[in-house]
């Protein structure tokens, strides 16, 4: 299963009780975002709205077509926009 | 198909931009320049106070005067849920930003905009303005960023609660939320650190300053539509931001760009353009608006100032083993600094085994801060880096060697989780070593500093068309603004993929009834990601020639190769045709299906990071505490530069404003909250007899994610100039600098102190 | 209210115009007349957006009221061109991409047009405190300073490296 870290606490932990690091079951991004709303409700919404995330080490800012495999290291990091 | 190891005709070289004409006779029609017919001129009553409640509002006067034609103020404007999203530059609450174009209940900051007037000259406006009436309740405010965050401080938002933090707080505070990081275990590191060092650091908010001010003509017609003119980088997030605080659906907004006068991130936020609607649809005539400079300055965004500390451990040989920031970023009046950034970018130079960065974001009564140029990161690595500074002194090891030690590589790992990936920061040092500045010898009381910086760059989505004209020629259409010559860019890389010269090629941005969506100029995304687009729309436009040349042999399209803008049969076997050009292909394109042009849309993803080193000489006037720049090389990976002229002028301008950050710009605030310096003439901004020339250095290591290996280039050169040059004062004087601007006052103190 | 007539020559031309007398030449000559090359950065003579050449002097626009036209000779952004061709500075500008957004850039090249009619032979010093009127937040004025030294070069009939 693919592990994902929360890397930063902005507005996130909350969704968690202060877990940083968990497995979850999914393939694909989109039910990477529903399992983790179903397990921390609020989580998947706010991913999915306001955050970037890192599989494997590269950003992704859309996500949808990224592809997890077992043993992906998922980082929830916020949105880089810039000047 | 990428083009990285292909021989290239176009890109790389230097052409003429294709709006450069236009832009050195005066004819480019900026958002100011534009008129409509029974034009209206509006303007903004704004906040003289800092903090303050609005008792009352009476419009009756200014309503009654001759030649006014509408008066609007909060009332106006519908009520907005608390709703954030993803739009801009950033997390962006609708409702904070409808209250920023228009207070309701409160101000928040001095220049808040609460009511607004269209009359039929400026000068009937202005008097309009003086003829609105309002009573203020006078609220104790707060402007720095540490004194926000004191018990006691005036609370701006009585509805916020700092997030981040658990268990969730019971009062709310001027702390919008609080940010961590954290890799390794930092306490275990610093005790295997033979060497600790920590430092406290400041930086004022700097202000983009473009030199033109915000501006639009707005039009509202009886059916609901509304056209729009304006200066921003992002006309697509002025459609949306507009449909949204309106209640409009975007189907009925259309915007057109103007020419943009600089923007540096100031521009990708709307301030004046809701309320030049709702003053449109009020009146039933167009309404332009124009801020002044004083209200640039007052009213739309700055970059955050901050209060930092940075504590770094290393072994005796120089490896760091531990590295520990806190950051408190001032958003302004509404949540939103740079901190996710800020907490990222500091340390992602260094391959660092223990991380823990913790980040606050906080309001307070001063203008919303905007993006400015690889936001947040300026800030964080003024600190890191002058703590480097620091480090490689003690240690008695070289500022340049102690970074090689530590420097980021491919398979990094960063404290944020992302893994570095061909990135080209050990190609940056080491032009740094070979550089003949690094190498030349100091000259009798000059200083020398070195410092770098990192920015991700990002990708996201542009949509890009390319057309053949009915006799051959080329025009390229995006919805990317043109900030600072990306038309040229783009032209080039269509012109590359076609086979014929840049200037065969007009590249224009499309309005946002014209074209895809496009995400706003900003991030160093437009050559790369719009760069994409038009790339692979050039291909389809080949791919489309080439079939229409097999149909006019009558031969298979396998059999047709494009080469230097022309179709060839493929070898002999094809058969003996004459080339068929651009034009030859045009004149019969309604004989071989019709016109000839392509769409495509991307997301592109996988941005290139940028890495750059900045060296710069100083030499201090110990009488006036004067820094003088003595010399200035800028060192990046651009990937690789499609123009470099404009590369080079984004790297040049980009330390340039640096410089102005380091040395010379702030914000000075009187104790009521106002601001004091709200022009050019006090809030100095660098000028040509202040600038020394600036060597850019263009090294190019590609990105194998763009065809032509592009990576973003304008955010890394503002990141390393202020810590270059307070490690150059460190190194002239003895004294670290370790609050901005280091002016002349703050030399002085520096100097009288250590006596 | 009542407005003044004002007679005087802009770009080599004559030109009539009736302004109120609190509009500045800036306004007149965007607003009045619809020369918008000249632009507004500031409002307060500090940016040089808005710099014309009035009877030899280097002028920014917006200090100067329209009424004070009156007999005087103006040259704007719109008047550097010789019809179809570019002036040399024009030119040179394009040449060294020394414009990126180009808001200041009509202000640089009048500006830059009144330093060589004055002092052909700049030094850079000379060329940057002339130019320090003239605020430029995208360059860092490298390329337009290399701009202005060349052209200068060119038009003493020189070429410098």
């Amino acid at each position: 299963m693919p592990t994902v870290v929360l890397s930063s606490g902005s507005a996130v932990q909350q969704f968690t009780a202060g877990q940083t690091e968990f497995e979850v079951e999914a393939t694909t991004f989109r039910r990477l975002i529903l399992e983790l709303e179903r397990r921390f409700p609020g989580l998947g919404k706010q991913v999915e709205e306001s955050m970037a995330i890192a599989i494997d080490g590269e950003i992704f800012q859309d996500a949808y077509s990224a592809e997890l495999k077992p043993g992906s290291e998922i980082y929830l990091i916020p949105k880089i926009g810039g000047g | 198909m990428n083009y990285i190891d292909s021989s290239l005709k176009v890109v790389g070289t230097r052409p003429i931009r294709p709006d450069g004409v236009d832009k050195v006779t005066g004819r480019a029609v900026f958002a100011a320049d534009t008129r409509a017919s029974g034009m209206l001129w509006g303007k903004v009553l704004r906040s003289p106070h800092a903090h303050a409640r609005i008792v009352s509002i009476d419009t009756t006067k200014a309503a009654a005067l001759k030649g006014v034609f509408a008066v609007v103020s909060g009332v106006d404007f519908p009520e907005i849920a608390s709703e954030e999203a993803f739009v801009g530059e950033g997390p962006m609450n609708f409702r904070d930003l409808s209250l920023n174009c228009m207070a309701r209940d409160k101000v928040l900051y001095e220049g808040h905009a609460l009511a607004a007037v269209a009359a039929s000259t400026q000068a009937i406006a202005d008097e309009a303005l003086a003829l609105i009436e309002v009573t203020y309740e006078v609220l104790p405010h707060v402007i720095d960023v540490e004194d926000a965050m004191a018990p006691g401080a005036p609370v701006l938002h009585a509805d916020m609660f700092t997030s981040g933090v658990s268990p969730k707080p019971e009062k709310p505070s001027n702390i919008a939320k609080v940010v961590t990081f954290k890799k390794g275990d930092v306490e275990a590191g610093f005790k295997e650190a033979d060497v600790i060092v920590e430092g406290s650091y400041t930086t004022q908010p700097v202000h983009q300053a473009y030199i033109e001010p915000h501006a639009c003509l707005a039009s509202y017609a009886p059916d609901g539509q509304v056209q729009i003119h304006t200066s921003t980088q992002g006309h697509f997030m002025v459609r949306a931001y507009t449909a949204k605080l309106l209640g409009i659906s975007m189907s009925n907004i259309r915007v057109n760009p103007a020419e943009i006068g600089g923007g540096f991130g100031g521009k990708t936020l709307v301030y004046l353009e809701p309320v030049a609607v709702t003053l449109s649809r009020k009146s039933g005539r167009s309404v332009k608006m124009q801020m002044t400079r004083e209200d640039v300055f007052r009213a739309s965004g700055p970059t955050s100032g901050a209060a930092m500390t940075v504590k770094i451990g290393a072994k005796k040989d120089g490896t760091i083993v531990a590295a520990q920031q806190v950051l408190k970023f001032q958003a302004g009046a509404f949540p939103g600094s740079p901190i996710g950034p800020g907490c990222m970018c500091g340390f992602a130079m260094y391959d660092l085994p223990n991380v823990d960065v913790v980040g606050y974001d906080v309001v307070s009564n001063r203008p919303k801060v905007a993006a400015y140029r690889a936001p947040g990161a300026p800030i964080t690595s003024f600190a890191v880096e002058s703590l480097m500074d620091e480090l490689a002194i003690k240690l008695g090891i070289d500022a340049l060697t102690l970074r090689e030690m530590n420097a980021a590589k491919n398979g990094t790992k960063t404290h944020y989780g992302p893994v570095h990936q061909n990135i080209g920061f050990t190609a940056v040092l080491d032009a740094v070593k070979s550089h003949p500045h690094w190498k030349s010898p100091l000259k009798e009381g000059h200083g020398r500093g070195l410092a770098t910086g990192f920015w991700f760059n990002i990708g996201g989505e542009s949509s890009a068309q390319v057309h053949v004209n009915e006799d051959g020629t080329v025009t390229a259409a995006t919805g990317s603004p043109d900030i600072g010559g990306s038309r040229a860019s783009i032209g080039m890389m269509v012109a590359e993929v076609l086979g014929v010269p840049a200037t065969a090629v007009r590249t224009i941005v499309a309005d946002t009834a014209s074209i895809g969506f496009t995400f706003l100029t900003g991030g160093s995304r437009v050559t790369f990601a719009t760069g994409m687009a038009a790339t692979q729309a050039a291909e389809k436009v080949v791919e489309d020639l080439k079939r229409r040349a097999a149909q006019t042999w009558d031969i298979p399209v396998e059999a047709v190769e494009w080469k230097d803008g022309m179709a060839y049969p493929a070898g002999s076997n094809a058969g003996a045709f004459e080339p068929l050009d651009l034009a030859a292909l045009a004149l019969k394109a309604g004989r071989t299906g019709g016109p000839i042009l392509a769409e495509v849309s991307v997301n592109a993803q996988g941005a290139g990071p940028g890495f750059g080193a900045h060296i710069c000489d100083v030499s201090v006037d110990k009488e006036t505490g004067h820094v003088k720049i003595e010399r200035y090389t800028a060192i990046q990976d651009v990937g690789k530069a499609i123009h470099p002229s404009y590369v080079e002028g984004q790297i040049q301008g980009g330390a340039a404003q640096g410089i102005g950050w380091a040395l010379s710009e702030e914000y000075i605030y009187n104790t009521k909250g106002q601001m004091e310096n709200a022009g050019f003439l006090d809030y100095r901004v660098p000028v040509a007899s202040d600038m020394p020339m600036i060597e850019a250095v263009l090294v190019e290591v590609p990105n194998p994610r763009h065809p032509f290996g592009a990576r973003g280039v304008g955010e890394v050169p503002i990141i390393p100039p202020m810590a270059a040059i307070a490690n150059a004062i460190r190194s002239a004087t003895g004294l670290r600098m370790p609050d901005l601007p280091m002016s002349p006052p703050k030399i002085r103190a520096a100097l009288d102190a250590a006596g | 209210m009542a407005k003044t007539y004002v007679s005087a020559t802009i770009n080599g031309e004559s030109a009539e115009f009736l302004c109120e007398t609190q509009q500045t030449l800036l306004d007149v000559l965007r607003d009045v007349i619809g020369l918008t090359g000249s632009k507004e950065g500031c409002g307060s003579g500090d940016c040089g957006a808005c710099s014309v050449i009035v009877d030899d002097r280097l002028v920014c626009s917006c200090l100067m009221l329209g009424v004070e036209a009156e007999g005087k000779s103006i040259t704007t952004i719109e008047g550097i061109a010789n019809g179809d061709t570019l002036h040399p500075i024009q030119q040179k500008f394009l040449e060294y991409a020394a414009l990126q957004c180009g808001f200041c850039t009509p202000g640089l090249i009048v500006a830059t047009k009144a330093l060589l009619d004055e002092n052909p032979n700049p030094t850079e010093t000379e060329a940057r405190y002339w130019l320090a009127g003239n605020l430029c937040r995208c360059t860092g004025y490298d390329k337009v300073i290399r701009a202005v030294m060349d052209v200068a070069a060119d038009m003493r009939g020189e070429t410098v490296a």
